[in-house]
């Protein structure tokens, strides 16, 4: 296995308006890794994601996917990047339109050229690995919560990609079917070598399948490191994370009285 | 505070004037993207589909004829009784004939037929692309490596483009019979010399004329459309506004773009 990182982020700094969102985030994945974002609210776990997808380009830093640096890729780079990479987003994204298995066949479709049949009976085996055999012919309203990240799971996989990336596995899921997506990670990890970025903010599902975890907070990466290593962390900030305690928020006076009186805020 | 007075409305002149500007050129953006992806898509590894086309021509064309055809009916009807009481107070009634042919040829199909459109179609485009924006669903495209200009945007223009002129050839027929009908027997003619009488007042520039706004119609519902439904943000209200948007700035640009028109048209 090579040992490039097959994520690498390098000084990444993020601006929305006036709010620094992200600052100087350095991240970087190895191939087979499980790599686990873990933060609260507004710790800019998002906006990173938005950026290893590649739906937002960088202007301060790099970030290089697969040895593809993202801002300077050409439109045949990106599509052959993108056909490397699978997707499953926080609320699914299966398109309304169609069918399961349409969603799942979709990539097959349009990035290959294999006959019918073929792109049938693949994304069925697809929908075999995540439990969900047997409904492909079901609109995507017609399942619960956890069939539709299943399913937005074996659309990701389609197309056997190096690199997976989930947002919030278990959010909006209860304890025993959150469980089994995580049993479904490690799984597609072991029998694919898969490189999987998980962002969430469920700790124990983040225990569960992490080999590494990053914590970010209020933009800033706190640490990288082994599930042990974030445990014992001694910072704060972390220690609250863990322990579900609420953070104490410090007034700068100055900067309280600026924002009360401030004309037009942006 | 004086300075204030003055300087807040200019600077928020200031702020509407870039965003409006802002969103001609996204829109022109999507306009040059969907035409690039249906000229050369297909070596791009990016194709529009001829099956998402039809589905689209089906959508906004097929399925609006019944409307378009009943609604046109009645306009000649109406532009009929209109012109046979208007011009009947000069004795003119004779001229019947060629003030519909033309006004509905040059103007009223055209416009009728646009604003029909863009009630039912511009509307869903912006419904359909909105509610996609705020279930991810367009994020999901893209990171397929699906562009969504070319998946979304690109069919719906080519079948505007080819559907809305046709639908308004149809909805001349369906005005002029519609006219035919009322005026025929007041002018003791029948309903065929009527047509015949229309047939030969018209010019082929007249036709020309309503087809080329047609064309024109096409291009601003379907990117006032789109482009509102991609700015979609804020859930499930904000797909509804964008949808209530998309068909007044649609119908406001289609009047004024037809003024303009016939302005230069017909100097």
């Amino acid at each position: 296995m090579s040992s490039e990182p097959v994520i690498d982020v390098q000084q990444l700094n993020v601006w929305f308006g006036k709010h620094h969102v992200l600052h100087d985030v350095d991240f970087r994945v190895m191939p087979g890794e499980i790599r686990v974002i873990m933060g609260g609210s507004g710790s800019g776990k998002s906006t990173l994601l938005r950026h290893l997808l590649g739906l937002l380009k960088p202007r301060s830093g790099m970030v290089s996917i697969l040895g593809t640096n993202i801002a300077r890729a050409s439109t045949a780079e990106t599509l052959r990047l993108r056909r490397q990479m699978g997707v499953s987003f926080q609320g699914g994204a299966l398109f309304t339109s169609m069918t399961v298995g349409e969603n799942v066949a979709l990539p097959l479709r349009e990035h290959t050229t294999l006959d019918e049949n073929t792109v049938r009976i693949m994304s069925r085996l697809k929908l075999e690995v995540v439990n969900l055999g047997g409904f492909q012919d079901l609109m995507p309203s017609q399942l619960s919560g956890g069939m539709v990240k299943r399913a937005a799971l074996a659309r990701a996989i389609v197309m056997d990609p190096k690199l997976l990336f989930f947002d919030e596995p278990s959010a909006g899921l209860d304890p025993v079917v959150s469980a089994e997506l995580d049993e479904l990670i490690l799984q597609l990890r072991d029998a694919m070598r898969m490189s999987i970025v998980v962002v969430t903010h469920e700790l124990e599902s983040a225990f569960k399948i992490a080999d590494t975890i990053t914590v970010l907070d209020r933009g800033f990466v706190l640490m990288t490191g082994s599930v042990a290593e974030v445990r014992a962390s001694g910072n704060e900030r972390i220690q609250d994370l863990l322990n579900r305690r609420p953070r104490k928020i410090e007034v700068d006076t100055d900067e309280y009285l600026r924002r009360l009186t401030e004309v037009d805020a942006d | 505070m004086a300075l204030d007075a003055i300087i807040k409305p200019i600077n928020r002149l200031g702020r509407g004037s870039v965003s409006a500007i802002a969103e001609v050129g996204y829109a022109g953006a999507i306009l040059v993207e969907s035409l690039y992806f249906a000229a050369v898509g297909w070596r791009r590894g990016q194709p529009v589909r001829f099956s998402a086309v039809f589905e689209q021509m089906r959508q906004v064309g097929i399925d609006a004829i019944p409307i378009v055809l009943l609604l046109s009916f009645t306009v000649g009807l109406m532009l009929g009784i209109q012109f046979m009481s208007a011009l009947g107070e000069f004795g003119a009634q004779s001229q019947v004939v060629i003030a519909v042919a033309k006004s509905v040829t040059r103007e009223f199909a055209a416009l009728i037929t646009g604003i029909l459109i863009a009630g039912r179609s511009g509307s869903s485009f912006a419904a359909r692309i909105g509610s996609m924006n705020v279930s991810q669903e367009v994020d999901a495209l893209a990171v397929i490596g699906i562009d969504p200009v070319r998946y979304l945007a690109a069919p719906s223009l080519v079948a505007m483009l080819l559907m809305l002129p046709t639908l308004t050839v149809l909805s001349n027929v369906m005005a002029i019979l519609g006219a035919a009908l009322y005026c025929s027997p007041q002018l003791d003619i029948s309903p065929l010399v009527y047509i015949i009488q229309t047939l030969n007042a018209l010019e082929l520039r007249d036709v020309f004329e309503g087809l080329s706004k047609s064309v024109v119609f096409a291009v601003i519902i379907t990117l006032v459309g789109v482009s509102t439904g991609f700015g979609v943000s804020g859930g499930a209200e904000g797909v509804g506004r964008a949808t209530t948007r998309a068909v007044v700035l649609s119908i406001t640009l289609l009047v004024v773009s037809d003024m303009v028109f016939s302005f230069f048209l017909n100097r």
